[in-house]
């Protein structure tokens, strides 16, 4: 067990998680309890936009685990994120039942649609176990199905990634329309209350923060666990020569079908946890651009390291709210710049280069994370879909 | 065929007019009958006339006189465009350029016309000007004029209206204005209390396959609310039955006729596409998400050359487009190569990573051109030759401006492949598609070529913009809207491959417009990226895939 445990870190690194944990999951809710004349109080202004920033984080970690460790690069997960957040919505929306502007049973925007009676597919979401099995289960399942046959049929690299943003966009467009009974353009908002808390009140806000520090971390420990295991290595001969590995006896489809339904899984979970932290879910959460996004916080972190994933998308989210906000213009140019420069002179990301430098001062310790492995560099040259059948 | 005037077009209906005014004057006006002329002119002038007695007289006898040339000034009379000079002479307003013209020569009036007073008249007179117009127009020698009165005194359905639809009927030579006549008597006929004259008038709709008369028909074939029929002749219901079968089915061909012409039109835009993107993706491995903005680029150079024609060339701007065709295809080139040379050199071998910084590259470039032209979309004007359409049936328009986008596909994509197939460089590139390494060997300098075909494909791409200028708005997020669904083509057509990405991008753009009027235009797009996920499943490497072994 301590073997094992030592396998996920050294010494060092249990203690540096540890301390991050301890920072996000009680100092953050120590300060916002602070008056607020205290210097270093958090507002509770803050406290929904990190949870928003976490719930990232926990999709930019499930999105290195297919991404930097097996080596597919997925346009999709965008998706996966925002049915796990319609999943939450539904529940939400159920829960308010007679509350809308309309007093009717219905969410208001079938009584707009003058529906008369709730599609089957919304039947059980009032209860919160249930929600929370069905919207791990649907991205699960889809997840499932489409990467079976997908990697059945050895589609990958560029293909893959053109694929799955197919997937995504068809989506969008599936949501955007009224008749498929998820509140169309606008989405699913207004919402009241989770498990009987108001989502209005600031206690109710904390919560859900602790809840996503929570899940982020277990999150973190569950990938961290796959990606030492023994089936993680797999994963990572998969990504450098799927042939050979395929040659040593290991099929690689169904690694790889089980590692892209986890990840869709988990980010589903993150898509329910965002939700209620931001009051909203509707079709623009799958636009082509989000799920291009993820892939560049990945980027930006460090690709196979897990660590630089969740620092990426931190780190990038943050420059977003500042950027967005203090120079509107500049933002397009700064995030291009970023997707243009990453891949050209930070192949292995942040964490790459804290790691390299450290290197350079030639002090030879252990470092915290696996030596990162670049993806692309691996494979073959101008890759191709599949081997001739 | 028929020629139908461009929509908004006030001032295309004003030249027209004049044209047909001179035309008139030329062919009619000239001598031999001088005492013919100064009555019809004293007559028109009597139209400018203050007294509504004179004004009327003047109208009846315009009607004796029966002569074509004074429609001009009748029409200006029922549009409240007729002016009286200072002398009483009658002139025609032109409500858009605010010029004065003689109703009959139609040349400009003098000095000495204005102030001019406008004509007032009551409705009285003008309901007696309208049957007196249309009959005018009926023998106007211009036919499309004859074929216009027809339709409208159909729709008026008075009962002078017949009568003089009946008059013109006989006399009528032409057989389009002679069809169109008939149509028009059968639509006041249909209401006859005579069973004899309704059935001949629902069989003359029941010829035409005309689907104005469908709410007729259809109250023919109808019971009533206590349960008898509307129509009490069997026969005629018979017949009415008949017709609106053949009405129906007709529109049905009608429009699927026009989705596939619509289809076409995607399609091409598609293609322009899709041909930059199998060059660059067949020989460079390259995925390049920033290529929609190519298109985008081309637009918006589009319209710059329409704004510097207008600014600085107002005389030529009818030919501006074909300026524009060069100026779209030499930014676009520039920028790729620039791309190629800066960029996308270094990341050969990263076709993930290329993905992502292409990405990045068309951020940058949208927020460049919204800097420079503004968020809001600009509209890019067609030129007159360009504008309006080929009417092929009663309903189906083809425009102008789709059919010159297919033309223009056509010869760039013939263009592309003579330089592909029957050129020194194509046979290069070719082989560098083959075999980077081997023709590398071989002494082919692949760097270069590298850099030129991308520009090319880019070139193309921006050759698309200049179509999809004539075709709508152009806005900054112009290209995001098509690199989905040309990365599909390039997919489904097998990369690296011309035919397949021509025959998918077909296959796509017509199949993605008949589906469209039976599901609606989402469900359409929804289906067809459905199709296409599960088409790749079972054919991963496209239609037209290259045999041989695969660099895995």
């Amino acid at each position: 067990m301590r073997e094992r445990l030592l396998q996920f870190h050294g010494r060092r690194g249990w203690l540096i998680l540890a301390i991050a944990a301890a920072a996000l999951i009680v100092l953050v809710p120590l300060l916002n309890s602070l008056p607020k004349s205290f210097p270093l109080s958090v507002p509770d202004y803050l406290i929904p936009l990190l949870g928003k920033f976490l719930c990232y984080g926990m999709m930019a970690i499930a999105m290195d685990m297919v991404w930097g460790y097996t080596g597919i690069l997925s346009l999709g997960h965008a998706l996966f994120f925002a049915l796990g957040g319609y999943g939450m919505g539904m529940y939400l929306m159920r829960r308010m039942a007679g509350e809308g502007v309309y007093r009717s049973n219905l969410p208001d925007f079938m009584v707009f649609l003058d529906w008369k009676e709730l599609p089957w597919y919304w039947h059980g979401f009032q209860h919160f176990g249930f929600a929370v099995l069905m919207l791990l289960l649907v991205p699960g399942l889809l997840a499932l199905v489409f990467g079976w046959f997908a990697f059945r049929s050895r589609i990958k690299g560029v293909y893959l990634s053109i694929v799955t943003q197919a997937l995504t966009f068809a989506a969008m467009l599936l949501f955007f329309q009224n008749a498929t009974g998820f509140g169309g353009n606008n989405g699913l908002t207004d919402f009241k209350r989770i498990l009987g808390h108001s989502l209005q009140s600031p206690s109710t806000k904390l919560g859900l923060y602790i809840v996503s520090a929570i899940a982020l971390l277990l999150t973190y420990l569950l990938c961290r666990f796959v990606v030492t295991s023994k089936l993680g290595r797999v994963l990572t001969a998969v990504r450098d020569a799927e042939l050979k590995t395929r040659f040593c006896g290991y099929d690689s489809i169904n690694y790889k079908v089980f590692v892209w339904t986890l990840s869709a899984m988990l980010c589903a979970l993150a898509g329910a946890l965002y939700v209620p932290q931001v009051g909203i879910i509707n079709p623009s959460e799958m636009q082509p651009s989000n799920s291009i996004e993820l892939a560049i916080w990945v980027a930006v972190g460090g690709r196979g390291t897990l660590v630089g994933a969740l620092l990426g998308a931190l780190l990038l989210n943050g420059a977003k709210s500042y950027l967005t906000a203090a120079f509107p213009s500049a933002w397009l140019y700064f995030l291009g710049g970023i997707f243009v420069l990453v891949t050209l002179f930070l192949p292995r990301g942040v964490l790459g280069l804290m790691t390299t430098m450290r290197k350079k001062r030639a002090a030879p310790e252990k470092t915290t994370a696996p030596e990162p492995v670049v993806a692309g560099e691996m494979l073959a040259a101008p890759e191709k879909a599949v081997e001739s059948s | 065929m028929r020629f139908v005037p461009a929509p908004l077009s006030s001032r295309r209906f004003a030249t027209g007019l004049l044209a047909l005014a001179a035309f008139v004057f030329v062919t009619g006006g000239g001598a031999g009958r001088p005492a013919f002329a100064d009555t019809l002119d004293e007559a028109i002038n009597g139209l400018a006339s203050t007294s509504g007695e004179k004004i009327s007289a003047s109208v009846k006898q315009l009607a004796t006189l029966g002569d074509p040339r004074a429609i001009p000034a009748l029409e200006a009379l029922v549009d409240d465009r007729l002016r009286a000079g200072p002398d009483g002479h009658a002139w025609v307003f032109d409500s858009h350029t605010h010029d004065l013209t003689d109703p009959v020569t139609g040349a400009p009036a003098p000095a000495a016309a204005r102030p001019a007073r406008e004509v007032e008249l009551d409705n009285d007179i003008r309901r007696e000007a309208q049957p007196v117009l249309a009959q005018l127009q009926l023998s106007s020698p211009d036919k499309s004029v004859r074929l216009a009165a027809a339709e409208e005194l159909g729709k008026a359905g008075s009962e002078d209206a017949v009568a003089l639809l009946h008059k013109a009927f006989d006399k009528e030579k032409d057989k389009g204005v002679h069809d169109a006549l008939a149509l028009a008597v059968a639509r006041v006929d249909i209401q006859s209390k005579d069973p004899a004259v309704r059935l001949a008038a629902v069989q003359i709709v029941h010829k035409s396959g005309n689907d104005e008369m469908l709410g007729e028909l259809q109250r023919l074939v109808s019971t009533g609310a206590d349960g008898k029929p509307t129509e009490p002749d069997d026969r005629v219901r018979a017949e009415a039955k008949e017709a609106l079968n053949s009405v129906l089915s007709r529109r049905r061909v009608i429009t699927a006729v026009g989705s596939v012409i619509y289809g076409f039109s995607l399609a091409s835009v598609l293609l322009f596409a899709a041909l930059g993107l199998a060059i660059t993706f067949g020989l460079l491995g390259v995925i390049n998400m920033a290529h929609g903005e190519m298109l985008m680029l081309g637009a918006y150079a589009t319209y710059a050359v329409q704004t510097f024609f207008q600014n600085h060339l107002a005389g030529a701007f009818q030919y501006y487009l074909i300026a524009a065709v060069p100026v779209a295809f030499i930014v676009t080139f520039a920028v790729g190569v620039v791309l190629e040379r800066v960029v996308i050199r270094h990341l050969y071998n990263r076709p993930l990573e290329t993905l992502l910084a292409t990405w990045g590259i068309s951020l940058i470039l949208i927020q460049t051109v919204r800097l420079i032209f503004g968020a809001q979309n600009v509209a890019v004007a067609n030129p007159d030759w360009l504008a309006g359409g080929v009417e092929l049936a009663h309903g189906l328009v083809l425009p102008y401006n789709r059919i010159g986008v297919v033309v223009f596909v056509i010869a760039v994509s013939a263009a592309v492949w003579v330089l592909l197939y029957r050129t020194r460089l194509g046979l290069n590139v070719r082989a560098i598609t083959q075999n980077r390494n081997m023709a590398a060997c071989v002494g082919i300098p692949t760097k270069r070529l590298d850099a030129w075909m991308f520009g090319l494909g880019s070139g193309i791409a921006g050759l698309g913009g200049v179509a999809l200028s004539q075709l709508g708005n152009v806005g900054p997020e112009l290209g995001q809207s098509y690199i989905i669904d040309s990365f599909m083509v390039v997919v489904l057509g097998g990369v690296g491959r011309l035919a397949g990405a021509i025959v998918s991008a077909l296959g796509l753009g017509v199949i993605n417009k008949l589906i469209e009027p039976a599901a609606g235009a989402v469900m359409g797009k929804i289906v067809v990226l459905g199709f296409i996920i599960l088409f790749i499943q079972r054919r991963p490497q496209g239609l037209f895939a290259i045999k041989g072994r695969s660099e895995a």
